[in-house]
Protein backbone atom coordinates (compact mmCIF):
# COMPACT_ATOMS: atom_id res chain seq x y z
CA UNK A 1 0.00 0.00 0.00
CA UNK A 2 1.11 3.54 -0.74
CA UNK A 3 2.22 5.45 2.35
CA UNK A 4 1.43 9.06 3.19
CA UNK A 5 3.55 11.57 5.12
CA UNK A 6 2.05 14.78 6.48
CA UNK A 7 4.54 17.61 6.89
CA UNK A 8 3.47 20.62 8.92
CA UNK A 9 5.09 23.27 11.10
CA UNK A 10 2.59 22.31 13.74
CA UNK A 11 2.32 18.90 15.36
CA UNK A 12 -1.34 19.64 16.15
CA UNK A 13 -2.15 20.45 12.53
CA UNK A 14 -0.64 17.22 11.24
CA UNK A 15 -2.24 15.05 13.94
CA UNK A 16 -5.58 16.74 13.31
CA UNK A 17 -5.39 16.18 9.57
CA UNK A 18 -4.44 12.56 10.18
CA UNK A 19 -7.52 12.07 12.39
CA UNK A 20 -9.69 13.71 9.74
CA UNK A 21 -8.27 11.58 6.93
CA UNK A 22 -8.67 8.37 8.92
CA UNK A 23 -12.39 9.05 9.35
CA UNK A 24 -12.67 8.45 5.60
CA UNK A 25 -10.05 5.72 5.45
CA UNK A 26 -10.66 3.72 8.60
CA UNK A 27 -8.03 1.20 9.49
CA UNK A 28 -5.47 2.65 7.07
CA UNK A 29 -2.10 2.37 8.75
CA UNK A 30 0.16 4.03 6.23
CA UNK A 31 -0.05 7.65 7.45
CA UNK A 32 2.89 9.22 9.27
CA UNK A 33 3.22 12.73 10.66
CA UNK A 34 6.50 14.62 10.48
CA UNK A 35 5.50 17.86 12.10
CA UNK A 36 6.87 20.37 14.55
CA UNK A 37 10.25 19.94 16.16
CA UNK A 38 11.23 17.14 18.50
CA UNK A 39 9.83 19.01 21.51
CA UNK A 40 6.57 19.68 19.59
CA UNK A 41 7.31 23.39 19.13
CA UNK A 42 6.57 24.98 15.74
CA UNK A 43 9.02 24.07 13.00
CA UNK A 44 9.98 21.53 10.36
CA UNK A 45 12.89 19.08 10.36
CA UNK A 46 14.10 17.44 7.11
CA UNK A 47 15.77 14.57 8.98
CA UNK A 48 12.56 13.58 10.75
CA UNK A 49 10.63 13.93 7.49
CA UNK A 50 13.12 11.62 5.80
CA UNK A 51 12.71 9.04 8.57
CA UNK A 52 8.91 9.30 8.38
CA UNK A 53 9.04 8.63 4.63
CA UNK A 54 11.20 5.55 5.20
CA UNK A 55 8.83 4.38 7.91
CA UNK A 56 5.71 4.97 5.77
CA UNK A 57 7.10 3.05 2.81
CA UNK A 58 5.99 -0.54 2.46
CA UNK A 59 7.59 -0.84 -0.96
CA UNK A 60 4.76 0.79 -2.94
CA UNK A 61 5.94 4.37 -2.58
CA UNK A 62 5.03 7.40 -0.49
CA UNK A 63 3.09 10.57 -1.23
CA UNK A 64 4.12 13.58 0.86
CA UNK A 65 1.88 16.54 1.67
CA UNK A 66 3.35 19.73 3.12
CA UNK A 67 1.90 22.93 4.53
CA UNK A 68 3.69 26.16 3.65
CA UNK A 69 7.11 27.75 3.30
CA UNK A 70 9.79 25.72 5.04
CA UNK A 71 7.37 22.78 5.16
CA UNK A 72 7.83 22.55 1.40
CA UNK A 73 11.59 23.25 1.45
CA UNK A 74 12.19 20.71 4.23
CA UNK A 75 10.07 18.06 2.48
CA UNK A 76 12.01 18.58 -0.76
CA UNK A 77 15.29 18.33 1.10
CA UNK A 78 14.19 15.10 2.84
CA UNK A 79 13.26 13.59 -0.53
CA UNK A 80 16.63 14.59 -2.03
CA UNK A 81 18.46 13.06 0.93
CA UNK A 82 16.79 9.70 0.24
CA UNK A 83 18.61 9.71 -3.10
CA UNK A 84 16.03 7.57 -4.87
CA UNK A 85 16.00 4.81 -2.23
CA UNK A 86 12.23 5.27 -1.79
CA UNK A 87 9.70 6.02 -4.54
CA UNK A 88 8.41 9.28 -3.14
CA UNK A 89 6.96 12.55 -4.35
CA UNK A 90 5.76 15.78 -2.80
CA UNK A 91 2.17 16.31 -3.98
CA UNK A 92 1.37 19.74 -5.40
CA UNK A 93 -1.84 19.92 -3.39
CA UNK A 94 -3.43 21.55 -0.35
CA UNK A 95 -2.54 19.49 2.70
CA UNK A 96 -6.04 18.99 4.21
CA UNK A 97 -7.98 18.05 1.10
CA UNK A 98 -4.95 16.25 -0.31
CA UNK A 99 -4.48 14.12 2.80
CA UNK A 100 -8.11 13.02 2.88
CA UNK A 101 -8.11 11.99 -0.78
CA UNK A 102 -4.65 10.41 -0.57
CA UNK A 103 -5.70 8.34 2.44
CA UNK A 104 -8.87 7.15 0.71
CA UNK A 105 -7.01 6.23 -2.49
CA UNK A 106 -4.15 4.54 -0.66
CA UNK A 107 -6.51 2.60 1.62
CA UNK A 108 -8.30 1.01 -1.35
CA UNK A 109 -4.96 -0.16 -2.69
CA UNK A 110 -4.50 2.26 -5.59
CA UNK A 111 -1.00 2.36 -7.05
CA UNK A 112 1.41 5.25 -6.38
CA UNK A 113 0.69 7.12 -9.63
CA UNK A 114 -3.08 6.97 -9.05
CA UNK A 115 -2.82 8.13 -5.44
CA UNK A 116 -0.62 11.05 -6.49
CA UNK A 117 -2.89 12.00 -9.39
CA UNK A 118 -6.06 11.99 -7.29
CA UNK A 119 -4.31 13.88 -4.49
CA UNK A 120 -3.19 16.61 -6.86
CA UNK A 121 -6.70 16.98 -8.32
CA UNK A 122 -7.66 18.57 -5.00
CA UNK A 123 -5.89 21.72 -6.22
CA UNK A 124 -8.98 22.32 -8.33
CA UNK A 125 -11.54 21.83 -5.57
CA UNK A 126 -13.70 24.94 -5.30
CA UNK A 127 -15.28 26.07 -2.07
CA UNK A 128 -17.51 28.66 -3.71
CA UNK A 129 -19.45 28.08 -6.91
CA UNK A 130 -18.80 30.91 -9.35
CA UNK B 1 42.23 23.59 23.60
CA UNK B 2 39.50 23.70 20.95
CA UNK B 3 40.50 23.53 17.27
CA UNK B 4 40.55 26.69 15.14
CA UNK B 5 37.51 25.61 13.15
CA UNK B 6 35.58 24.90 16.34
CA UNK B 7 36.52 28.33 17.68
CA UNK B 8 35.36 30.01 14.49
CA UNK B 9 32.00 28.24 14.55
CA UNK B 10 31.68 29.04 18.27
CA UNK B 11 32.23 32.72 17.37
CA UNK B 12 29.44 32.50 14.80
CA UNK B 13 27.26 31.09 17.57
CA UNK B 14 28.21 34.03 19.84
CA UNK B 15 27.21 36.49 17.10
CA UNK B 16 23.90 34.74 16.49
CA UNK B 17 23.10 34.62 20.22
CA UNK B 18 24.01 38.32 20.61
CA UNK B 19 21.76 39.22 17.66
CA UNK B 20 18.95 36.79 18.46
CA UNK B 21 16.42 39.48 19.40
CA UNK B 22 17.52 41.81 16.60
CA UNK B 23 17.01 39.10 13.96
CA UNK B 24 13.71 38.05 15.44
CA UNK B 25 12.50 41.67 15.52
CA UNK B 26 13.41 42.08 11.84
CA UNK B 27 11.47 38.90 11.10
CA UNK B 28 8.52 40.13 13.16
CA UNK B 29 8.13 43.03 10.74
CA UNK B 30 7.82 40.90 7.62
CA UNK B 31 7.68 37.26 8.62
CA UNK B 32 6.85 34.88 11.42
CA UNK B 33 9.14 36.35 14.08
CA UNK B 34 11.30 33.29 14.46
CA UNK B 35 14.56 33.89 12.58
CA UNK B 36 16.68 34.87 15.58
CA UNK B 37 15.14 32.29 17.88
CA UNK B 38 15.53 29.54 15.27
CA UNK B 39 19.13 30.40 14.39
CA UNK B 40 20.04 30.71 18.07
CA UNK B 41 18.57 27.29 18.83
CA UNK B 42 20.38 25.79 15.83
CA UNK B 43 23.81 27.24 16.58
CA UNK B 44 23.55 26.45 20.25
CA UNK B 45 22.98 22.81 19.24
CA UNK B 46 25.97 23.02 16.86
CA UNK B 47 28.34 24.08 19.66
CA UNK B 48 27.11 21.14 21.73
CA UNK B 49 27.28 18.50 19.01
CA UNK B 50 30.47 19.55 17.26
CA UNK B 51 33.63 18.03 18.75
CA UNK B 52 36.03 20.68 20.07
CA UNK B 53 38.90 18.51 18.81
CA UNK B 54 37.72 18.46 15.20
CA UNK B 55 40.49 19.84 12.99
CA UNK B 56 39.10 18.72 9.61
CA UNK B 57 37.33 21.89 8.46
CA UNK B 58 35.18 19.91 6.02
CA UNK B 59 33.98 17.51 8.70
CA UNK B 60 33.20 20.40 11.06
CA UNK B 61 31.20 22.27 8.41
CA UNK B 62 29.30 19.11 7.48
CA UNK B 63 28.42 18.44 11.12
CA UNK B 64 27.33 22.08 11.48
CA UNK B 65 25.06 21.79 8.43
CA UNK B 66 23.50 18.52 9.54
CA UNK B 67 22.83 19.90 13.01
CA UNK B 68 21.27 23.13 11.69
CA UNK B 69 19.06 21.02 9.45
CA UNK B 70 17.39 19.24 12.32
CA UNK B 71 17.37 21.97 14.96
CA UNK B 72 16.61 25.34 13.31
CA UNK B 73 13.00 24.53 12.40
CA UNK B 74 12.34 27.26 9.83
CA UNK B 75 13.43 27.68 6.22
CA UNK B 76 16.85 28.81 7.44
CA UNK B 77 17.44 25.21 8.59
CA UNK B 78 17.53 23.64 5.13
CA UNK B 79 19.01 26.82 3.60
CA UNK B 80 21.92 27.38 6.00
CA UNK B 81 22.17 23.61 6.51
CA UNK B 82 22.70 23.11 2.77
CA UNK B 83 25.17 26.02 2.62
CA UNK B 84 27.35 24.57 5.40
CA UNK B 85 27.11 21.02 4.06
CA UNK B 86 28.14 22.14 0.58
CA UNK B 87 31.00 24.16 2.09
CA UNK B 88 31.98 21.00 3.95
CA UNK B 89 32.46 19.18 0.64
CA UNK B 90 34.89 21.88 -0.55
CA UNK B 91 36.89 21.65 2.68
CA UNK B 92 36.81 17.86 3.15
CA UNK B 93 40.10 16.70 4.64
CA UNK B 94 41.55 20.23 4.83
CA UNK B 95 42.88 21.84 8.00
CA UNK B 96 43.85 25.20 6.46
CA UNK B 97 41.62 27.73 4.70
CA UNK B 98 43.03 29.56 1.65
CA UNK B 99 41.61 32.58 -0.19
CA UNK B 100 40.69 30.26 -3.08
CA UNK B 101 38.94 27.86 -0.72
CA UNK B 102 36.80 30.64 0.70
CA UNK B 103 35.79 31.75 -2.80
CA UNK B 104 34.71 28.20 -3.55
CA UNK B 105 32.82 28.03 -0.26
CA UNK B 106 30.84 31.14 -1.22
CA UNK B 107 30.13 29.71 -4.68
CA UNK B 108 28.83 26.35 -3.49
CA UNK B 109 26.94 27.82 -0.55
CA UNK B 110 25.10 30.23 -2.84
CA UNK B 111 24.40 27.50 -5.41
CA UNK B 112 23.02 25.27 -2.64
CA UNK B 113 20.81 28.01 -1.23
CA UNK B 114 19.50 28.83 -4.70
CA UNK B 115 18.73 25.22 -5.50
CA UNK B 116 16.98 24.65 -2.18
CA UNK B 117 15.08 27.94 -2.01
CA UNK B 118 14.52 28.32 -5.77
CA UNK B 119 15.34 32.00 -5.40
CA UNK B 120 17.21 34.51 -7.51
CA UNK B 121 18.88 37.78 -6.64
CA UNK B 122 16.34 40.58 -6.12
CA UNK B 123 13.74 38.57 -4.20
CA UNK B 124 14.58 40.00 -0.77
CA UNK B 125 16.49 37.04 0.57
CA UNK B 126 19.96 36.29 1.93
CA UNK B 127 21.09 35.98 -1.69
CA UNK B 128 20.84 39.76 -2.04
CA UNK B 129 23.72 40.05 0.43
CA UNK B 130 25.64 36.91 -0.52
CA UNK B 131 25.72 37.18 -4.32
CA UNK B 132 27.22 40.71 -4.53
CA UNK B 133 29.59 39.81 -1.68
CA UNK B 134 30.74 36.73 -3.57
CA UNK B 135 31.25 38.62 -6.83
CA UNK B 136 33.35 41.27 -5.10
CA UNK B 137 35.29 38.63 -3.19
CA UNK B 138 36.32 36.89 -6.42
CA UNK B 139 37.21 40.19 -8.10
CA UNK B 140 39.45 41.18 -5.18
CA UNK B 141 41.18 37.79 -5.03
CA UNK B 142 41.77 38.00 -8.80
CA UNK B 143 43.51 41.35 -8.17
CA UNK B 144 45.78 39.60 -5.69
CA UNK B 145 44.06 40.49 -2.40
CA UNK B 146 44.41 38.13 0.55
CA UNK B 147 41.41 36.42 2.16
CA UNK B 148 40.72 39.04 4.84
CA UNK B 149 41.14 42.03 2.50
CA UNK B 150 38.85 40.44 -0.10
CA UNK B 151 36.35 39.53 2.61
CA UNK B 152 36.40 43.11 3.91
CA UNK B 153 35.38 44.38 0.47
CA UNK B 154 32.80 41.60 0.16
CA UNK B 155 31.20 42.56 3.47
CA UNK B 156 30.83 46.15 2.30
CA UNK B 157 28.84 44.84 -0.67
CA UNK B 158 26.81 42.59 1.60
CA UNK B 159 25.80 45.66 3.61
CA UNK B 160 24.74 47.41 0.42
CA UNK B 161 22.76 44.25 -0.33
CA UNK B 162 20.97 44.54 3.01
CA UNK B 163 20.12 48.17 2.22
CA UNK B 164 18.85 47.04 -1.19
CA UNK B 165 16.49 44.53 0.43
CA UNK B 166 14.74 47.46 2.13
CA UNK B 167 13.75 48.86 -1.26
CA UNK B 168 12.21 45.74 -2.74
CA UNK B 169 9.18 43.56 -2.30
CA UNK B 170 9.59 39.99 -1.09
CA UNK B 171 8.61 37.29 -3.56
CA UNK B 172 9.95 34.32 -1.57
CA UNK B 173 9.22 33.05 1.90
CA UNK B 174 6.62 34.17 4.43
CA UNK B 175 7.32 37.85 3.67
CA UNK B 176 5.92 37.37 0.17
CA UNK B 177 2.43 37.05 1.73
CA UNK B 178 2.70 40.72 2.66
CA UNK B 179 3.22 42.00 -0.87
CA UNK B 180 4.12 45.69 -0.94
CA UNK B 181 3.95 45.84 2.86
CA UNK B 182 7.34 44.11 2.89
CA UNK B 183 8.96 47.19 1.30
CA UNK B 184 10.88 49.36 3.77
CA UNK B 185 12.11 46.48 5.91
CA UNK B 186 15.48 44.79 5.64
CA UNK B 187 15.60 41.07 5.12
CA UNK B 188 16.49 39.04 8.24
CA UNK B 189 18.25 36.34 6.20
CA UNK B 190 20.44 38.86 4.37
CA UNK B 191 21.27 40.29 7.80
CA UNK B 192 22.23 36.97 9.41
CA UNK B 193 24.30 36.03 6.34
CA UNK B 194 26.23 39.31 6.59
CA UNK B 195 26.74 38.88 10.33
CA UNK B 196 28.21 35.46 9.60
CA UNK B 197 30.69 36.86 7.06
CA UNK B 198 31.70 39.60 9.51
CA UNK B 199 32.30 37.07 12.26
CA UNK B 200 34.50 34.92 10.02
CA UNK B 201 36.49 38.02 8.99
CA UNK B 202 36.96 39.17 12.59
CA UNK B 203 38.03 35.66 13.58
CA UNK B 204 40.59 35.43 10.78
CA UNK B 205 41.90 38.92 11.54
CA UNK B 206 42.35 38.27 15.25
Amino acid sequence: MVGIVLVSHSWKIAEGIKDLALEMAQGFEGIRCAAGLEDKTIGTDPIRIMEAIQDADSGDGVVVLADLGSGVISAEMAIDMLEGSVKVQLADAPIVEGAVIAAVEASIGSPFEKVLEETEKTREFHKVQS
Amino acid sequence: MPSRVYECIAKINDTIQANKDFLTDLDREIGDADHGVNMARGFHAVTEKLSQDETDIGAALKKTGMTLLSTVGGASGPLYGTAYMEAGKVMAGKTELTAEDFGQILDVAIAGIQKRGKAERGEKTMLDALIPACETYHAKVAEGADLVTALDAAIEEAHKGIEFTKTIRATKGRASYLGDRSIGHQDPGATSATLTLETVRDFLKA
